[in-house]
């Protein structure tokens, strides 16, 4: 039988990290229909701005600035804990990543806890109005995400701790970093739209 | 010049002479690893792409019948005036239900489907990337389906249309569950469409054989990637709208209650937002299938590759630009108007290349008349048609005197079925030999073509004039004004007659499944990768992973093109390659069978139906659904273990030694 050519690939590594990694993609694809979903919901809110004269419609306040803007620091200051686990991941640093985790984790924490205070400072019902509606829509979506992103956190903490600790759980670490960066960009999209936007315009 | 310089490069790598294994041992040692277990138990575990893709092929079809026999049922009803066969009620449930099922349980669905399979054989591969949310995505929308034909079955049918309008799916005019039904079922389809398009667009992107860079992507796997992109960003947008719309009905929001300052234009510009995109994602595939075809039966590569590929895209992007012209009847802005018909026309010229491409290379060919080259000749005739009442439509004084009337019905099938069934029924002859290792019977295909060609002609071109005549669609009835009465039995003359041509194709379908002359590898001598294994190809899809050194890769491979060795036999190893070159980049191990991703479909559609009757649904529901899916993520502690050693801790060694060695 003739010599077949060949390339050789069993000397290749078993994980990678970034645009590399098929997973990454798969995060991406999820922050791209996300995404999708909270530029809808901004323009939604904005389309329905234009149906009333006074926004909020009648004597209704916007919601109160207090909660809102110290829960917008407490995440945006959550970014650096995030980044050092993100980098830590893609160093295979455990102890880094454990660490940094954590800290972003009781971020997140805060913030969950925070967002109920959010809610009662909405000064506005769901039932009331479409304005109530859009608001409280914008609100349970981000909340969504934190609590999703809470849960998928707190899941790979307990693996950090029971292991084993295969490469592949290190990508995993590190696009889950990329997740909670999601979760802070479209809070500041929410927060300028939702608390800021009926102050402004 | 510059191909010769890719070529070198994957040759580079090329070790001389390597003796190939013996094909017997490593066939049976990969087909242990990827084949799917025996019984209703491996069944309900498997991940192949092939069992799952074939299993999503045959429900949409199935889907596909259900809703031609809602269709024949209308067209019942309407075949003479005043008919009392159907009431006005389940009338409305059978077109809403007719349409329903036509765009998101047999379209998209089997837009993807047909992608599922044959993308991964067609880039070289032995998987979809992310199988279990593969298997995921079709129990899905197996259960949605499910869901709304019980409902329709008890009475519960949706019954405000495929587009839901508010106010009339609102809950003020559509009491009772029939339109959160319909609500809903956009969900199932919607998650298990965005889950396959992320599969798809990662297999596109990183798991092609080595070699086959952006430019030797044969145009299906374009088209399917264009219509990819496309659902992640028109689903999400119908996702919110009939969240929207569930929320107004059963927690009491007012998105589109005009009387709290909600908008029912709003729903309109949502749905269109993610319908018009919609139909594009239901053509861009079509038109794959065409340049797949084409070029198999005229004996010649296809003319204008990089004209087709940007075509694609860029109908992909203005596809976002032309809902309005589904609202010029709401009174919106003049200059808007204008903008909107202009954007309108402005998708013919990408449609148009397209065309001109496809007889281009038809001309330069030698045309072999098979099944599957006419149906892609019966959809240039009646897709021009759809589009030339498409452009008609485009100008917005013409749509407001035809709108929501026959003329539009009329053209929208014509586009929707010139446009994607006709392509579709010609990729089902096309690839039949290759799903099922039989030739479908040629004289049988014939005669689907002729009774489906002559009857869809018969059934939707009196629609015309029926609309000019001013007949409004969705009436269950209509008085023996004149004309009315013939042209409309004569559509459902024609409906029959297509449905006829359907059925020779199932009897076609059954018969040669099992008896059908035997295809071979590659019966048609066709050029692209997924004609390389055998038919049907095994679990594991290739012997060995083979490199690309062409467009038409068989057809243009030198003799001793090299293929890929080193990948593991015993657990599920894929080649991920570099995504703009196709360079090999790293192994990945993929999933055994499980059970996980039917299991989460079954907390998920526990959720979703349970929304239905209670908000409540939502926080419970979840609590399950977060439990299957972590189960299913739970890595298995065997494999990590025999993994841990080698990936973390040899090569953080490695790095310890090289930083003491630099210091």
């Amino acid at each position: 039988m003739a010599a077949q050519r060949t390339i050789d690939v069993s000397q290749l590594p078993t994980y990678a990290f970034g645009h590399h990694a098929l997973t990454w993609w798969a995060t991406w694809s999820m922050l791209l229909m996300e995404g999708t979903m909270l530029l809808i919901l901004v323009a939604s809110y904005f389309f329905l701005r234009t149906g009333v004269a006074h926004w909020p419609p009648g004597t209704t306040p916007p919601p109160n600035l207090f909660w809102g803007t110290l829960n917008t620091i407490i995440i945006v200051v959550s970014f650096f804990p995030n980044h050092l686990a993100k980098k830590a991941s893609e160093n295979l640093n455990l102890q880094g990543v454990k660490l940094w985790t954590i800290v972003t984790f009781a971020f997140g924490l805060t913030f969950a806890v925070i967002r109920i205070f959010e809610f009662k400072n909405l000064n506005c019902h769901w039932m009331q109005n479409a304005y109530g509606s859009i608001v409280w829509f914008n609100m349970g979506f981000h909340t969504t995400h934190v609590l999703t992103d809470m849960v998928d956190t707190a899941v790979l903490i307990v693996l950090m701790f029971t292991g084993p600790i295969e490469g592949k759980r290190f990508v995993d670490f590190s696009e889950n970093c990329i997740y909670w960066n999601f979760v802070i960009v479209i809070w500041l999209v929410i927060y300028a739209t939702i608390y800021i936007a009926p102050r402004v315009l | 010049m510059e191909a010769r310089k890719e070529q070198s490069q994957v040759e580079k790598q090329a070790a001389v002479a390597v003796p190939v294994e013996r094909e017997e041992r490593l066939h049976e040692a990969l087909e242990k690893t990827w084949g799917d277990q025996p019984g209703l138990w491996g069944y309900l575990r498997s991940v192949n792409h092939k069992t799952v893709g074939k299993r999503f092929i045959i429900t949409a079809f199935a889907f596909f019948i259900l809703a031609g026999i809602l269709a024949a049922l209308m067209r019942i009803q309407l075949s003479r005036p005043e008919n009392k066969f159907l009431g006005p009620d389940l009338y409305n449930q059978i077109f809403t239900m007719h349409g329903t099922t036509m765009m998101f349980l047999f379209a998209v669905p089997m837009m993807e489907a047909m992608a599922v399979y044959l993308v991964p054989l067609m880039v070289g591969t032995r998987s979809i990337a992310f199988p279990r949310l593969n298997a995921f995505g079709y129990w899905i929308y197996l259960f949605g389906g499910i869901m709304v034909f019980v409902a329709f079955l008890l009475n519960s049918g949706p019954d405000a249309g495929w587009f839901s309008y508010v106010p009339l799916a609102g809950p003020a005019y559509s009491p009772g569950k029939r339109v959160d039904f319909w609500a809903q079922l956009i969900t199932f389809t919607e998650v298990s469409a965005l889950v396959v398009a992320t599969e798809i667009i990662t297999t596109i992107f990183k798991l092609r054989a080595p070699g086959m860079t952006l430019n030797r992507i044969p145009l299906y796997v374009w088209a399917v990637l264009v219509m990819a992109f496309m659902v992640f960003f028109a689903m999400p947008t119908i996702a919110l709208a009939s969240t929207a719309l569930i929320l107004d009905r059963l927690v009491s929001t007012h998105f589109f209650n005009p009387a709290e300052g909600g908008d029912p234009i709003l729903w309109q510009h949502l749905f269109w937002f993610f319908g018009h995109p919609e139909v594009y994602i239901i053509f861009i595939p079509a038109t794959g299938f065409i340049s797949a075809i084409i070029p198999t039966f005229v004996r010649r590569p296809i003319f204008g590759y990089t004209a087709l590929v940007l075509s694609l895209i860029s109908t992909g992007f203005i596809g976002f630009g032309l809902w309005v012209h589904h609202m010029f009847a709401t009174g919106l802005p003049r200059l808007g108007q204008g903008f909107f018909t202009a954007a309108t026309m402005m998708v013919v010229i990408p449609s148009a290349i397209q065309i001109f491409c496809w007889i281009a290379t038809i001309w330069a060919g030698r045309p072999i008349f098979k099944t599957p080259l006419i149906f892609v000749l019966g959809f240039f005739f009646i897709f021009v048609l759809g589009g030339m009442t498409g452009v008609m439509q485009a100008s917005s004084p013409v749509n407001l005197q035809v709108h929501d009337t026959y003329f539009v019905v009329a053209h929208f099938h014509y586009v929707l079925i010139g446009g994607s069934v006709f392509p579709l029924f010609g990729a089902l002859h096309y690839w039949f030999p290759k799903f099922t290792g039989r030739m479908l019977d040629e004289r049988l295909g014939k005669i689907t073509f002729w009774l489906m060609f002559i009857g869809f002609n018969l059934a939707f071109f009196p629609m015309h004039i029926l609309g000019f005549k001013g007949m409004p669609r969705r009436v269950y009835t209509y008085q023996n004004l004149p004309g009315w009465a013939t042209l409309n039995l004569l559509a459902s003359i024609g409906a029959f007659t297509l449905a006829f041509g359907v059925l020779v194709f199932l009897i076609n379908f059954f018969r040669s499944r099992k008896r059908g002359a035997v295809a071979g590898n590659n019966p048609w001598n066709a050029g692209t990768l997924e004609w390389a294994t055998t038919s049907p190809p095994p679990s594991y899809n290739f012997l060995h992973i083979p490199t690309v050194a062409g467009r038409d890769t068989l057809w243009t491979q030198p003799p001793d093109q090299p293929v890929v060795v080193g990948l593991k036999t015993d657990v599920r190893q894929v080649l991920v390659t570099k995504m703009l070159d196709g360079e090999p980049d790293h192994i990945e191990e993929f999933p055994k069978p499980t059970l996980w991703p039917l299991i989460a479909a079954i907390t998920t559609t526990g959720l979703f139906i349970g929304s239905i009757f209670t908000p409540w649904a939502v926080v419970w529901g979840s609590i399950p659904v977060a439990i299957s899916l972590i189960g299913w993520f739970w890595p298995k502690e065997k494999q990590s273990e025999e993994r841990a050693p080698r990936e973390v801790k040899e090569r953080l060694a490695r790095r310890q030694q090289t930083e003491g060695g630099t210091a």
